[in-house]
């Protein structure tokens, strides 16, 4: 499914913004996505599987905060680093 | 004189920043400087330590992008490419027979340390919250010490980690013994000073004779605030520390025979005080310290004391104190200088480094006795490490 970085994010992949992964659920299409981009998931999943402070993920537009949240192959995902701080 | 003195090569400074990190490098009389291209590495990201094992050359730099949790880079070519950690620290998971349940998650690596000389790929990490890390390949992969981490007493010597320090709960100054591979020692901010023999496998608090005046307790066996803790480099057993409540010499046979803190900032100057966040040993000469003191007083307003910046050096071990201002602003600097911010360089003649809370980087090519601004309006500094090669 097509999946929509962050511009912080697209230092793991090469500058590009929109990136194909697969998966079942979340957790599936993060995982995609650390295989393919190594390192990518520890920056927006912390060691207690805890989606991080600021990361918003986005599955057909709808905020989703549930890495157990099914998926289909015809979703499409954004995941936003959201503006904070000064 | 303890340690053998470098010959004047060429030295590099590291200055991590709230928004990346900047390489300074200069020549053998360190009289001019270039700065690594035309903005920082890693901009717009905090480092919060950045150095070099001066023995293979490896860098490694202590980050974390904004919402993006932290991580450790290295570099194995002088800084001019970088790479992530394959698997930078992170905390045993929640609910696994090893973890007990706790379960934390690493807010920033706070604090770099390169292992023992006999051991050139091992570093350390010590982390916010508390938490200690070890990698044995040179900085790529990081695994929890769980001696450490998982210690069946760590949450009474944390206290009440919603009270942590203003940057959150810090594990810093980590030290390894140069006589002795197994022998390590750190500083919780707050927490104490811990050391331990077995390179992590099990700890001990080192707090006797140093005072906690903000416990109910002040002669507590830990829940001190040790703001800064140096092992000298070549002379065993010489160990000083800045502490929330003031200057510190090791002493192995106070209390018994079980070691112990003298307060050797009672000689400081009364209208100075001994409060400061680092401070720094001379590499050859085990005597030989400085201080950069802050004011500590009533709301701790963390500035330079009356708006007047100055280095404190002592040469015989705390006895005695001179400052050494020259060349810093005479008055209205209301800056200050945090705990891995000042260094020393191994030259001959040793240089001296510091970085400002305001983005200065000062330095004196003659152990203080002149102070030169070496960088304006970076921004707000969290490390400084300079070394010679």
């Amino acid at each position: 499914m097509k999946v929509q970085l962050p511009t912080p994010l697209v230092d793991y992949t090469n500058g590009v913004r929109y990136v194909a992964a697969s998966g079942r659920t979340l957790d599936e299409l993060l995982r995609d996505l650390d295989r393919q981009y190594p390192g990518i998931r520890f920056r927006m999943v912390d060691e207690q599987e805890k989606i991080r402070p600021h990361i918003r993920i986005f599955v057909n537009a709808v905020l989703e905060r549930r890495l157990s949240a099914a998926l289909d192959p015809a979703h499409e995902v954004l995941i936003v680093a959201a503006l904070s701080g000064g | 004189m303890a340690g053998k003195v470098r010959k004047s090569g060429s030295t590099i400074v590291l200055v991590g920043t709230r928004k990346g990190l900047f390489v300074l490098r200069a020549d053998g009389e360190r009289g001019n400087w270039r700065v690594d291209g035309k903005v920082p590495h890693f901009l717009g990201q905090i480092v919060n330590h950045a150095v070099m094992n001066p023995r293979t050359g490896t860098m490694l730099v202590a980050a974390r992008a904004g919402h993006l949790g932290p991580t450790v880079f290295r570099s194995v070519d002088g800084g001019k490419t970088w790479k992530e950690a394959a698997t930078p620290p992170a905390f045993p998971k929640r609910g696994t027979a090893e973890s007990a349940g706790y379960g934390w998650s690493v807010g920033h690596v706070f604090w770099l340390t390169a292992g023992h000389g006999s051991e050139p790929n091992t570093w350390y990490a010590g982390v916010s919250p508390h938490g200690l890390f070890r990698s044995d390949d040179d900085g790529v992969t990081w695994q929890s010490v769980d001696g450490f981490n998982l210690h069946p007493d760590r949450l009474k010597w944390l206290g009440n980690a919603d009270e942590a320090v203003p940057d959150g709960a810090l594990t810093h100054s980590l030290n390894v013994d140069p006589f002795d591979a197994n022998h390590l020692m750190l500083g919780m901010s707050s927490g104490g000073v811990f050391e331990s023999y077995d390179r992590g496998a099990t700890w001990a608090p080192l707090n006797r004779g140093c005072v906690a005046d903000f416990l109910p307790d002040p002669n507590a066996e830990w829940g001190h605030d040790p703001h800064c803790v140096r092992m000298h480099p070549a002379a065993k057993d010489v160990v000083y520390q800045q502490n929330h409540c003031g200057i510190y010499k090791l002493d192995r046979a106070a209390f018994g025979g079980k070691g112990g803190w003298d307060r050797i900032g009672k000689n400081m100057p009364k209208e100075i005080g001994d409060i400061g966040f680092p401070v720094v040993l001379h590499p050859y000469d085990p005597k030989t310290l400085w201080v950069f003191p802050m004011d500590g007083t009533s709301v701790w307003p963390r500035v330079s004391v009356a708006g007047k910046p100055a280095v404190y050096r002592s040469r015989d071990a705390g006895a005695t104190w001179q400052r050494q201002a020259k060349g810093m602003p005479a008055a209205q600097a209301w800056f200050t200088v945090k705990r891995q911010a000042m260094c020393a360089d191994q030259q001959k003649k040793v240089g001296l480094y510091f970085g400002t809370t305001c983005g200065e980087v000062w330095a004196s090519f003659n152990e203080g006795a002149q102070w030169h601004c070496l960088m304006l309006h970076l921004p707000h500094i969290y490390s400084v490490e300079a070394y010679s090669l």
